[in-house]
């Protein structure tokens, strides 16, 4: 075999054929009486991957979180991990640990007594559960507060000791629920890399549920996008944001600008898409042939977009004119909602590159503005 | 100076507010109190009422103070007091823990039903404080007598040819006091297990512990202040209680508060009542302020 491509898939796993998934969800379905949480899901996550499931609420990713940890038995299908088939094994019988959302330390346990906890359970000599979490308190830099109780503490003190906890068992999978939701922006970002750094170090495969997309984005390897008890796309935040495969997709990460259409023509690199209200037709970039007359959308994300005062002289792009509704202005960068000629708001954004006296933005509300987009930067969709 | 007039009622009314209360415990307990130590300091003789008065007259200008512990010795004294008083504590402190081995496993299956189902039991545990508490002591009368119903129903069924003796024993006492007192053990355990996260119990188990585990490291401790706060409402109470033995046991099991009844009433020897009650109060006062102190700590919490 040709083991030079082998460094090619040391970060991107589930691209080596040659590559056993660390966990094989198969066929999982989970159902409360007639309402079906989990669907039929198939999934394979790659040792060492910080996998995030991403979804809204009610979407299944907590109670498929759930069924990873043991506290839910699947109503049909297999759970394996690490070549072990675990579905009908208890929580405290698997290698596996978890960080709730609610942190859930033991209120009557100092911070020392809580990490060591499932080290005490698994009956190890005291000296060696001592030395493991002191070198855990030390590795999450809480070891001045060992000997306090969690009331003692502030919200991301607490945060890093349920961590340590989860930690220190040196777990095969590490589950985390909403690990960053109750922290205010700073310290998300703060924790959002010890979280990342952390994995790296310990080579812990992390399972993370979060309705935060940005906090998707930022942590994990590859993200599962779920809805309605199934998944919609799974990939690398790249993937899911720039190449999204349904409507859904595209808008529940990020923004974008949709626009409704029936295909015109194709030549198997660039589309033409008529959309009503429009004179010109669109030119997407997509590969495939879609026959003529399909139905489709068109997503433009608001960074995509030129935003300029004055006609646009590049030649290549689709353009469209617009007034400007409103400004929404967020520091490092602005965002416009233009009304289009027919009367639909779309959204685009532009860094504030300079730095005025007086704050002029490129363009001012009830301005007449041009916009324009790349080919390849619209994403053609078929769902 | 309106203003400051206004200002003085304003946090004067928080004073007004507090002082209600007080004059209310003022008059029904401490005042009460006063009045029964007073009686238990003073001699026994026969007259309306039937004990020396505190002060008495001796000429236009002198008054004597009439004090005697002769009712704290008699009772140090004779053995039946001291033996009523420990078997008073033995019964107390075993049906204390009877209600506690009864009351904690459906206390805590209250606190995990489905919320109609608690809403239910919950009723059941406080529906019988809606009865007359004397018509449920008399119908367990009726239920444990020789002629009773449980016997005739053992008898009909086959199960025994002779009543089995249940009435005027030390068992029907117990039976009595765990039955009555039993809510009072299952309302503070059930509040305080209300309480538990769930999440802790998952979080238990997650890091290896099995079921027993979790229970006797986590639910335990931290229902401990519930398990206090039951034991103490169903300790204190019952260790004074007077109805129930009476009835149910009839002569035959000795508490401190029938002791204290005969005294009162069919001696007449209301110095010695008195100075029975005061040892009564004395010997809980220390269980008391222990659930006051856990009472305020819960509610700083």
């Amino acid at each position: 075999m040709d083991t030079g491509s082998k460094p090619d898939f040391e970060d991107r796993p589930w691209l080596d054929p040659d590559q056993q998934p660390f966990i094989r969800i198969q066929g999982i379905t989970k159902s409360f009486g007639p309402f079906v949480a989990v669907d039929n899901v198939d999934l394979d996550i790659y040792k060492g991957e910080l996998f995030a499931l991403l979804g809204g609420s009610g979407c299944g990713k907590t109670t498929l979180l759930r069924m990873m940890a043991g506290f839910e038995t699947p109503t049909s299908g297999k759970i394996s991990i690490d070549g072990m088939d675990m579905t009908d094994v208890p929580p405290y019988e698997r290698p596996v640990n978890m960080m709730f959302q609610s942190y859930a330390l033991f209120p009557h346990m100092t911070v020392e007594k809580n990490v060591a906890y499932g080290l005490k359970r698994d009956g190890l000599p005291k000296a060696e559960i001592a030395d493991r979490v002191s070198d855990m308190l030390s590795m999450v830099e809480l070891s001045a507060f060992s000997k306090r109780k969690p009331h003692q503490l502030s919200g991301g003190q607490r945060q890093r000791v349920a961590l340590a906890r989860s930690l220190v068992k040196n777990p095969k999978l590490l589950l985390l629920d909403e690990p960053l939701a109750a922290l205010d922006k700073r310290l998300r970002e703060q924790t959002q890399y010890e979280l990342m750094s952390l994995q790296e170090k310990l080579g812990v495969t992390f399972v993370v549920v979060t309705h935060d997309q940005e906090e998707a984005m930022t942590l994990s390897t590859r993200i599962a996008v779920m809805d309605q008890g199934y998944f919609v796309q799974i990939g690398t935040p790249t993937e899911i944001y720039e190449y999204p495969e349904t409507c859904f997709v595209a808008d529940f990460i990020g923004s974008a600008n949709m626009f409704e259409g029936r295909v015109r023509e194709t030549d198997g690199k660039v589309c033409l898409i008529d959309v009503p209200g429009f004179e010109q037709p669109f030119q997407v970039e997509h590969p495939a042939n879609i026959p003529v007359g399909a139905k489709v959308w068109v997503a433009i994300r608001p960074e995509k977009l030129l935003l300029s005062p004055t006609p646009i002289t590049e030649t290549g792009l689709n353009i469209l004119k617009g007034i400007v509704d409103d400004i929404g202005y967020y520091g490092n960068s602005s965002t416009y909602r233009i009304r289009l000629q027919d009367d639909r708001i779309i959204q685009v954004t532009h860094p504030n590159q300079r730095r005025p006296r007086d704050a002029r933005h490129v363009a001012d509300w009830e301005d007449m503005v041009y916009l324009g987009w790349e080919p390849a930067s619209g994403v053609l969709l078929t769902k | 100076m309106w203003r400051r007039l206004g200002e003085q009622l304003q946090s004067g009314w928080k004073v007004i507010v507090v002082l209600i209360p007080f004059i209310w415990l003022l008059l029904f307990f401490l005042a009460p109190f006063f009045m029964v130590l007073k009686i238990s300091l003073a001699e026994s003789v026969i007259a309306s009422p039937p004990f020396k008065p505190l002060l008495q007259w001796v000429s236009d200008s002198a008054v004597s103070i009439n004090i005697v512990f002769d009712n704290f010795l008699f009772i140090w004294e004779d053995s039946l007091y001291l033996d009523t008083y420990l078997n008073s504590i033995k019964i107390s402190l075993i049906s204390t823990i009877l209600c506690l081995i009864i009351g904690y496993p459906i206390a805590y299956a209250i606190v995990r039903a489905t919320p109609t189902a608690k809403n239910v039991f919950l009723l059941m545990v406080i529906l019988p404080f809606w009865t007359s508490f004397l018509l449920r002591v008399y119908a367990w009368m009726g239920l444990l007598a020789d002629q009773g119903t449980i016997n005739n129903l053992l008898i009909w069924l086959g199960i025994i040819d002779e009543p089995i003796r249940m009435l005027y024993t030390e068992f029907a006492v117990y039976v009595g006091i765990v039955y009555t007192y039993l809510p009072f053990m299952i309302l503070p355990l059930y509040a305080n297990m209300e309480k538990l996260d769930i999440n802790l119990l998952e979080a238990a188990a997650d890091l290896g512990a099995k079921p027993m585990m979790t229970f006797l490291t986590v639910t335990l401790p931290l229902t401990v202040p519930g398990i206090i706060a039951g034991s103490l409402l169903v300790f204190i109470p019952a260790t004074g209680e007077y109805v129930i033995p009476d009835l149910l046991g009839g002569g035959n099991v000795l508490m401190i508060g029938r002791v204290l009844y005969s005294e009162f009433n069919a001696n007449t020897d209301w110095p010695v009542a008195s100075a029975v009650a005061i040892v009564l109060l004395f010997l809980l006062v220390l269980p008391m302020m222990l659930y006051q102190h856990i009472q305020s700590r819960e509610s700083e919490s």
